[in-house]
């Protein structure tokens, strides 16, 4: 089968169905994938993806950038960051502007960078800001169990990170949007496992299809969560057998477990959501930068008053209904965490929607 | 490393330190009849023709990276937007700001290729600065401007606002080599791979798609922002629409793939011998013929072609038989998280 082929059949599905359907694509990376590689424009029209909660840079608060703003400002600190938080607004300040003006922070590719510049340069502190799902946060967690080890005392984490499953069922459970399927992320699962979004499926009735990256492998999913309304179902189902099995990467689970604790967190967007964090585990404190700058003076956290990244976030606007959306917030000047991150579905619809 | 064996601020001071250093470097690799004078500006001969101007800087970070140097980059950036404008290069100036620290090694190393290049473009370096500024936190580096003057070929017209209907879009060889290669090299990524720059000067290509002054409309080098850039740009000066084909795009499995770890479009990542030829349909074929004579054409191949509406767009018919719009990357490119 081709993509052609595929999309016919959700055609005729949402034919046959006669309503319009909605799915969200829970992934940053498959916002960027159905621009990226024309699937928006292929689907009938009433059929429409809505961009999740899936880009760890957009869910990640106003208040943690001022955390990390603050360590940053601490003489003989090291920030160790993904490039996509350099540029995300703080109340104050940003990453990038605490860079130009002198602060240390570097950008880098994984977690192990950050260890190794921790071990290379022992008279500073380094502090990895460690943000995002259940994808990035084993190799995270291995850095840290690394570093207590080998008796490291100056290789921090300020850790943000978050699980998924939680916020598809936070998001649901609000209300404001209604929802025929959701297509849950390929990387995310191949660590989580598929069994992860069973109780979305239990709980709130709604066809999970893990689904891949490339424009098929979406359009399957998308036809595989028609076919489950066709036939009144609400099932996990994978697309992307060929990375994901039922109960995903048992070692990396293992290891999270044991250096994280689960904690209720903060969502931009969202607010707290109970159980949808990891922070580290106790035994592991020598590591937690949120304990060792825990007396450090933040500012109160602020949004910008007309910035709608929390209303796209949850899928009740699109990018283009926010009313700064490319006049005041662009992606060389952003105002939202949305506009920043490639991933980020404000970015997508301004480089590929407009 | 011995004292003498790297660039101390003495080397700057304009005293006989400085002296040496243009000696014993610049002029020894570099030295023509009007540089070796020493004289505070350059006299030189042009023809009464249209003369093109142009300038740049170069600060890529690191100064070598599979496939040249800042030395290579230095002269075939400046000669590729001379080559861009029609124009026979002539004449370049060569300013170093050098960071104390510097191993001489490395100085000569740069040096060396840029005579390689001008040599073979036969361009002279006619006039020239030499300024050693303090290390700081970080040592040794290097910054070069380059400035070039050229005479445009005769009965040439080209420019980014001659694109009309029906011409077509033709990349001169593969996309995204140069930023890729010096991405995984700065980064320290470790990507095994034959990622090399394609760092190149243009002039033995393009040459020959100048001898016909109408063969050409437009000429663009897609270097910072990449194709994406230079295909926005062609299109808003030359208020047209181009539509380019994912399938035709040449781009090499490495590049791809590097570009898939890091979330970067090759479209947007930069190109250093590259150039795009914008041309009317019915000279697609003439024009293809001269680019794939030369070694640094045999992949020229059509990408697109111009359409008259939405003006000022670029569309791009994608794999999987969709539409996305390209556009110009925001700034810099940054790595996503996953």
């Amino acid at each position: 089968m081709n993509v052609e082929t595929v999309i016919a059949n959700v055609r005729s599905i949402s034919e046959t169905l006669n309503r319009r359907l909605v799915f969200m694509e829970v992934c940053g990376t498959h916002t960027v994938s159905a621009f990226r590689t024309g699937l928006r424009s292929l689907l009938p029209d009433n059929v429409s993806l809505l961009s999740g909660p899936g880009c760890p840079v957009c869910v990640t608060p106003t208040g943690y950038l001022d955390q990390a703003i603050a360590i940053a400002r601490q003489p003989g600190t090291v920030i160790a960051t993904f490039g996509d938080m350099l540029r995300v607004p703080g109340t104050e300040s940003a990453l990038e502007k605490e860079r130009a003006t002198g602060a240390d922070i570097r950008m880098v590719y994984s977690p192990m960078d950050a260890l190794n510049m921790a071990k290379a340069e022992p008279e500073k502190t380094v502090v990895f800001l460690g943000v995002g799902f259940e994808t990035t946060t084993p190799t995270i967690a291995w850095t840290i169990k690394e570093a207590c080890e080998q008796g490291l005392k100056n290789y921090y984490v300020l850790s943000a990170h978050k699980t998924i499953p939680e916020a598809m069922m936070a998001l649901v459970s609000a209300g404001d949007v209604k929802l025929d399927g959701f297509l849950c992320p390929g990387h995310v699962s191949v660590i989580t496992g598929s069994e992860a979004y069973k109780p979305v499926c239990a709980e709130c009735g709604i066809p999970c299809v893990v689904a891949g990256f490339e424009a098929y492998d979406m359009a399957r999913g998308i036809e595989m969560l028609g076919k489950q309304q066709m036939e009144g179902k609400a099932e996990v189902e994978v697309e992307y057998t060929r990375s994901v099995t039922a109960g995903g990467n048992v070692e990396a689970q293992k290891l999270c477990v044991d250096v994280f604790d689960k904690s209720d967190t903060e969502w931009r967007g969202f607010g707290v959501i109970p159980q949808s964090g990891l922070s580290i585990a106790d035994k592991y404190n020598d590591v937690d930068a949120a304990i060792k700058f825990k007396g450090l003076e933040v500012p109160e956290a602020e949004d910008h008053s007309a910035c709608r990244c929390g209303d796209v976030l949850r899928g009740i606007c699109l990018p283009p209904d926010c009313p700064m959306f490319g006049k005041t917030c662009t992606p060389s000047d952003p105002v939202g965490a949305c506009m920043v991150s490639s991933e980020g579905s404000c970015s997508a619809y301004y480089k590929y929607g407009q | 490393m011995k004292k003498n064996d790297i660039i101390l601020m003495g080397h700057g001071g304009g005293g006989l330190m400085t002296g040496n250093l243009i000696r014993d470097f610049i002029l020894k690799e570099l030295g023509n009849p009007i540089l070796n004078r020493l004289d505070d500006a350059a006299c030189i001969d042009v023809p009464e023709q249209d003369l093109v101007f142009t300038t740049d800087s170069y600060v890529v970070d690191p100064i070598f990276f599979p496939g040249g140097n800042i030395g290579d980059l230095a002269v075939c950036g400046t000669v590729n937007d001379l080559v861009m404008q029609g124009a026979e290069p002539r004449y370049l100036s060569l300013a170093l700001i050098i960071q104390e620290g510097l191993p001489l090694s490395d100085l000569r190393r740069v040096i060396e290729s840029i005579r390689d290049i001008t040599l073979d473009v036969g361009v002279q370096v006619v006039t020239g600065d030499t300024k050693v500024v303090e290390g700081g936190g970080k040592s040794g580096g290097l910054y070069i401007n380059t400035s070039g003057i050229g005479v445009r070929m005769p009965g040439v017209d080209v420019s980014v606002s001659n694109a009309v209907e029906d011409d077509v879009i033709i990349v001169t060889g593969t996309m995204g080599d140069h930023g890729v290669a010096v991405m995984n090299e700065r980064e320290g990524l470790g990507l095994q791979s034959s990622l090399i720059s394609d760092t190149a000067p243009l002039w033995g290509l393009i040459k020959g798609l100048l001898e016909d002054g109408a063969l050409v409309h437009s000429l663009r080098d897609p270097t910072r922002g990449g194709v994406a850039a230079a295909l926005c740009d062609i299109a808003q000066s030359s208020s047209c629409s181009i539509r380019i084909d994912e399938k035709l795009l040449p781009i090499k499995a490495e590049v791809k793939g590097a570009c898939g770890l890091l979330g970067l479009d090759p479209l947007n990542v930069a190109n250093e011998g590259k150039a795009l030829v914008v041309c009317p349909a019915g000279k697609k074929d003439a024009v293809l013929d001269v680019l794939k004579r030369h070694e640094l054409g045999l992949d020229a191949c059509v990408i697109g072609s111009v359409l008259s509406d939405p003006a000022g767009r670029v569309v791009m018919k994608t794999h999987a038989g969709g539409e996305r719009i390209v556009d110009v990357p925001a700034g810099e490119d940054l790595p996503r998280i996953c």
